[in-house]
């Protein structure tokens, strides 16, 4: 059993969880992922690592309410405990030697974005952060990514925080002023991150995300996670989860991630309907 | 000894082709205690025992039968077990054709005596009176050496029977397992209806009983190297990770939705429980399923798709029925639950609709030419004969390959071509010393016999290795 040492909602629909798993703590690289399962008739799913406490012993996930199983983990509170909790999985970020990057993170995304802006910021690297939200209510971890990064752009899509535009309208701007960047990281929805990809593109930059598809074992057993990149068939819990993203066939991975939505939707109105009852 | 002429196998009590078809519960029901006894006395206790021979574990089969004529079961277990320490899992999915019952006398003018079902029986009536485990004996028999660890990366058949051979020479022995729960391709790969998880967990636990520790949730090669287990401690490992990396059938297409391993579709399936309503892991339900491939995964698979309520299932096979490698026993279950094969069928494409969804495989007929380096007639398309199977799932069980995570992350631990760890045969050491391996990872995918005997073998050798360095301190 892997005990909640510490529970914080970041804003309404994502939660923050500090889980007690030493040797994963001492283990874990950023870029890198964990698979864990409330109880017994729970799913695996895959969640990346937040940030990792080696002296405590806890690794901190980040998890947007959005399926029965994250509503299951949810309703779990400071010292419940987790049936299972496997990881470090995944290939470490590659971030050494870097000038300058950008990191952009899109709602729970920078979650995700967060640890690699820390560990480029840890490495000398000239760090920018762009971290894109709905409306102003649900940013998250505003300080946590601005004590990592030079200077932090946070948007919002309506404009609440008073910098309207999507993250692609900044990342935009820094391409076109800063010449020396010489990788973009982004983490976030699909779109958000294809939008990055097809921007970053024309200007030549290297430029990394994160997947998070849907996935079983995370060894490499069942290709449930497969991709194509460069034309190539990769797995996603061995190949990365970081991949290339001028390689990626973006169409693919777009539908494949909605395979279960059907089967997933029913299970979270069960689940809602069941809480209420 | 009266021996009984009877020139077929007494047959087996199964569920009905139609009822087991829409349960997940076993098939086979087992003998009953006269069932057993008649089928025994068909043993001629041939005095060069060619069975014992056929067995990869050397089970001693004309002495267990034999005391299964004198009613002695409890006797007969025991005389499996000297030997085999799975017997309800190996009466249950040995490939006894190929094996010991390939061997036997009574099959030259007829069927082989029943060896497997003998030896299921013996098992079952074992854990049947013997509800506590094996608790009780094991503690009094085997005292647990606290000095000397060795560690099984993999609680498959290979990691079981090597941690179970070590336990009972004294050794304190670690498991560690990447999933959640322990068994590898028992508990993943091999469905309920065929090998019910509560034998798999009953083997498990008796091994707790003799004192092996079981961590599982730990992924070997990224938790914790092989390198840091002899720092922490063990002086040994035995490498039994498995075949676990899903061949894909390398056609366009195959990125649609309804496309997955065999892989995939068991372990929702069977460990994660998909087929159950209080379960929570989705599972495509269709209408029409392809399995692509003519192994035992492949009828699992089949028969699996069968039992979520398909009405269509059918394997496609690029060479002939003859040439299947899947146990006999499962292809006649497979066909009488309605599966429809196609022979001599290779799939070229998968037809998607306007949403990316899967509905169809275009395949083409094949002829079989001269043998290939496998010994079976390669099979060669024929002009013109393309066509499509309708369907909205597709599963590829065509077989796989050793995980690359371990060797990756040791130095010193060489593979061949078909990634598969490099081993010294008589005595299952790698090529990096005190580092063992056995099962699927040396020989790519084949049968849970054949790596529970690498694992006894391995446990063999792990023992000489750690005496000889224990005289040379």
């Amino acid at each position: 059993m892997y005990t909640i040492t510490y529970k914080r909602p970041l804003n309404p629909s994502v939660t923050m969880m500090k889980i007690e798993a030493p040797l994963i703590a001492r283990k874990a690289k950023a870029g890198q992922f964990i698979i864990l399962r409330v109880n017994e008739t729970g799913e695996r799913i895959p969640l990346t690592i937040a940030e990792t406490d080696p002296q405590a012993g806890t690794v901190t996930i980040i998890y947007q309410k959005v399926g029965k199983t994250t509503l299951l983990l949810d309703t779990l509170e400071q010292g419940d405990a987790l049936l299972d909790f496997a990881g470090p999985l995944g290939k470490a970020a590659e971030l050494d030697g870097v000038r300058h990057a950008v990191v952009v993170g899109g709602g729970v995304g920078c979650a995700i974005a967060y640890p690699e802006a820390k560990a480029l910021h840890a490495l000398g690297t000239q760090v920018d952060m762009v971290a894109g939200f709905r409306n102003k209510d649900i940013v998250m971890l505003e300080e946590e990514m601005a004590a990592v990064s030079d200077r932090l752009s946070v948007m919002t899509d309506d404009g609440s925080n008073g910098n309207k535009g999507f993250v692609t309208v900044r990342l935009k701007e820094l391409l076109d002023t800063e010449k020396d960047i010489d990788l973009v990281v982004a983490i976030g929805p699909l779109p958000m991150m294809r939008a990055v990809a097809e921007l970053t593109r024309p200007y030549g930059v290297k430029t990394v995300i994160s997947m998070n598809p849907i996935m079983i074992d995370g060894t490499g057993m069942c290709g449930g996670c497969r991709l194509t990149v460069g034309g190539e068939t990769k797995f996603a819990c061995v190949d990365g989860p970081e991949f290339d993203a001028h390689q990626i066939d973006w169409d693919e991975s777009m539908k494949r991630a909605g395979q279960y939505r059907e089967q997933e939707h029913a299970c979270r109105l069960l689940f809602e309907e069941g809480r209420q009852g | 000894m009266a021996i009984n002429r009877q020139t077929k196998k007494t047959p087996m009590p199964e569920q009905e082709p139609l009822r087991r078809a829409a349960n997940f519960d076993e098939v086979a029901l087992g003998y009953t205690e006269e069932m057993a006894v008649n089928e025994a006395q068909r043993c001629l206790h041939c005095k060069n025992r060619p069975c014992v021979e056929g067995c990869p574990v050397n089970v001693q089969i004309p002495d267990f039968i034999a005391l299964i004529v004198e009613g002695d079961y409890e006797g007969a277990y025991g005389k499996i077990t000297e030997t085999n320490s799975l017997p309800a899992v190996c009466g249950r999915v040995c490939p006894q054709e190929n094996q010991c019952e390939s061997q036997c006398v009574r099959g030259l003018k007829g069927e082989p005596v029943a060896i497997g079902r003998l030896e299921r029986f013996a098992a079952d009536r074992h854990m049947a009176a013997d509800k506590e485990g094996d608790k009780a004996k094991a503690s009094a028999s085997f005292p647990i050496a606290g000095g000397r660890q060795v560690a099984v990366i993999g609680s498959g058949p290979s990691g079981l029977t090597c941690a179970g051979d070590l336990a009972r020479l004294g050794y304190a022995v670690t498991v560690f397992e990447a999933f959640h729960t322990a068994g590898g391709v028992l508990m993943y790969g091999i469905p309920e209806f065929r090998l019910p998880k509560a034998i798999v967990q009953r083997e498990v636990e008796n091994l707790k009983q003799l004192g092996v520790r079981i961590e599982t949730n730990m992924v070997i090669g990224r938790i914790l190297s092989v390198d840091e287990l002899f720092e922490d401690g063990f002086e040994a490992v035995f490498v039994g990770s498995g075949a676990g990396l899903p061949g894909f059938l390398g056609i366009p297409g195959e990125g649609l939705l309804g496309v997955m391993s065999a892989n995939e579709f068991l372990t929702r399936v069977n460990l994660m429980k998909a087929y159950r309503d209080d379960y929570d892991t989705p599972i495509k339900r269709a209408e029409r399923v392809a399995v692509v491939g003519g192994g035992n995964v492949a009828m699992d698979a089949a028969r699996c798709a069968k039992r979520l309520g398909a009405k269509e299932v059918t394997v496609v096979y690029r060479r002939g029925e003859e040439e299947m490698p899947a146990r006999l026993e499962e292809v006649h279950h497979a066909r009488e639950e309605g599966i429809v094969f196609r022979f001599l069928t290779a799939p070229v494409r998968v037809e998607g609709d306007e949403n990316g969804a899967a509905v169809g495989l275009s395949c083409v007929k094949m002829e079989l030419g001269e043998p290939d380096e496998s010994g079976r007639r390669r099979p060669l398309p024929v002009e013109g004969s393309e066509h499509v199977v309708n369907a909205d799932l597709i599963i590829a069980a065509i077989g796989n390959s050793p995980n690359p995570l371990i060797r990756a992350t040791t130095p010193g631990l060489e593979v061949n071509r078909r990634g598969c760890l490099i081993v010294d045969e008589d005595t299952m050491r790698t090529t990096r010393q005190g580092v063992y391996a056995g099962g699927d990872a040396v020989t790519g995918a084949a049968t849970v016999i054949l790596a529970m005997g690498a694992g006894k073998h391995a446990a063999r050798s792990i023992h000489e290795f750690l005496t000889a360095k224990e005289a040379g301190r």
